[in-house]
């Protein structure tokens, strides 16, 4: 009998678990003994991390594109298509397209994150972002038009896509308007829900006083209630308003529907095992990436180790034995802190994080990632 | 033993921090004034964060309890 392997989500983390599965599964693949699917809604893998360059003009969207069919190795079987239901009893999905229900023996879930800014009223209005595609290209016509005012970057929710991101728009907003001999007329303002700047106590200590030395006001406890386009406004849940003259958000995150639908938790985020990546409400399911809520950051990194770990313990459960990779939290995050340096963090379920001081070369590391990332989705890295 | 009767419970249990502020924001967030929600934490920086936010943005933190393994945080939106 065949056993069919499917993987849902084609980002990060579903392609390089599909390439990691057809090269660890070469002779069952051969001998017709295992099957591989990938079910991604676009035809297209998409590579987040351009989005941060693409306001200040250093990236295009399309930097971050690649058809699937070049990336994924061809002994798996891509479908373009989107999964509407899960039914983890009897096994089995169904799509949009085509009227087939889809069987699997093994699912991955690596559905990723998706952008929730209608939870804030008046947030969509006027808000910009760069974590989507369109956002990241309004964001740069707004951004080329403001020669004077205040610029407010506010963290709306957690958990939300790379953690650093936030500290990095702001790092290398900063940067280039004072290459633009423009800062002196820019004030920035960063907002943050909780005491610190960031989620994490180390890297919140390590970034603090960057921003006292740049001039970037910072406010805490800041968790937004509403924006008022017309005047110009966001006010917090606490009770804080502030004016803006262009607002950059990062929009309130959720999972796909579908999770929450099939049982398997809160939010669109899967509860699982946060060792073996394994979801807790059922059998034959994994999930990794942005949807496992392992409580470690959504980022590609993490997503690309959890890809390793799922593929060794699904080779091993194909092979009839005890499975036994786990994920120990390892992730790993360049910093950018101005338009040419760049921090580096490291760390795991035990190990804290101690970011490196910032350097140029770390800075070119980081670029240089983002091009060798074609390697790493393809497996090769 | 609080006899209070929370709105809403939330279970952050497990969860490395700032997770379950984050929960308690979140669901005070859709809640309604007056109502009370119950927090569920097993990390100690809650014993901290919770109070301060709570003060923070004029929601009273009207109970901790401590039990074997965690405490839980009663907070009624003002
Ligand atoms: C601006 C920005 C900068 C970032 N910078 C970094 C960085 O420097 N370093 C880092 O490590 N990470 C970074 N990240 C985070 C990183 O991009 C994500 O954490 C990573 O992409 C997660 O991988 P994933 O496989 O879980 O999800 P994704 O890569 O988001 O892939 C999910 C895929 O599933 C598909 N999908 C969803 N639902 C369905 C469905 N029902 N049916 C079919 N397909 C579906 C989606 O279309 C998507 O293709 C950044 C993110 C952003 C937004």
């Amino acid at each position: 009998m065949t056993e069919h392997v499917v993987i849902v989500g084609g980002g990060t983390g579903g392609s390089v678990l599909a390439n990691d599965l057809a090269d660890r599964l070469e002779p069952e693949l051969d001998a017709g003994d295992v099957r591989i699917t990938l079910i991604n809604d676009d035809a297209d893998h998409v590579y987040k991390p351009v989005w941060l360059y693409v306001p200040f003009g250093q990236r295009e969207p399309d930097d971050g594109r690649r058809p699937l069919e070049d990336l994924v190795d061809d002994r798996v079987d891509i479908r373009i298509d989107r999964v509407t239901e899960i039914d983890t009893d009897a096994e089995r999905l169904e799509s949009m397209e085509g009227d087939d229900t889809i069987e699997y023996d093994h699912l991955v879930l690596a559905t990723g994150s998706t952008l929730v800014p209608e939870e804030i009223p008046g947030l969509a209005d006027g808000g910009h972002d760069y974590y989507s595609e369109s956002g990241a290209v309004d964001l740069r016509d707004e951004l080329l038009s403001l020669t004077e005012g205040r610029l407010v970057l506010s963290v709306v929710g957690t958990p939300h896509m790379c953690p650093a991101a936030p500290l990095e728009f702001v790092f290398m907003a900063d940067d280039w308007l004072r290459e633009r001999g423009l800062r002196e007329d820019v004030e920035i303002t960063y907002t943050y829900p909780i005491q610190r700047v960031h989620g994490n106590p180390h890297i919140a200590e390590w970034a603090r006083p960057i921003m006292e030395e740049r001039d970037i006001d910072v406010e805490t406890f800041f968790n937004a209630e509403s924006v008022d386009p017309e005047a110009e406004t966001i006010t917090s849940m606490e009770g804080t308003e502030l004016d803006y003259d262009l607002l950059v958000t990062i929009p309130p995150h959720a999972g796909v529907d579908l999770i929450e639908e099939a049982g398997l938790g809160d939010d669109g985020w899967v509860d699982v095992d946060k060792h073996t990546l394994e979801a807790e409400a059922a059998e034959n399911v994994y999930a990794l990436g942005d949807t496992a809520d392992t409580g470690v950051p959504n980022a590609g990194s993490v997503a690309h180790y959890q890809a390793g770990v799922v593929g060794q313990r699904l080779a091993s459960e194909i092979r009839g034995r005890p499975a036994t990779a786990t994920y120990d939290g390892k992730t790993l995050c360049f910093i950018e802190t101005g338009m040419d340096a760049a921090s580096f963090v490291e760390f795991d379920y035990e190990t804290p994080p101690a970011p490196a001081p910032p350097s140029e070369k770390l800075h070119w590391s980081k670029l240089a990632y983002n091009e060798a990332y074609w390697l790493t989705a393809r497996g090769l890295l | 033993m609080t006899d209070m009767e929370p709105d809403e419970t939330v279970d952050a249990r497990g969860a490395a921090c700032p997770g379950p502020l984050m929960d308690l924001i979140g669901a005070i967030r859709s809640a309604d004034s007056g109502e009370v929600v119950r927090l569920l934490s097993d990390n100690e920086q809650s014993l901290s964060d919770v109070p301060e936010w709570a003060e923070e943005a004029g929601n009273e933190l009207r109970a901790v309890e401590e039990l074997d393994d965690h405490h839980e945080f009663y907070v009624e939106k003002a």
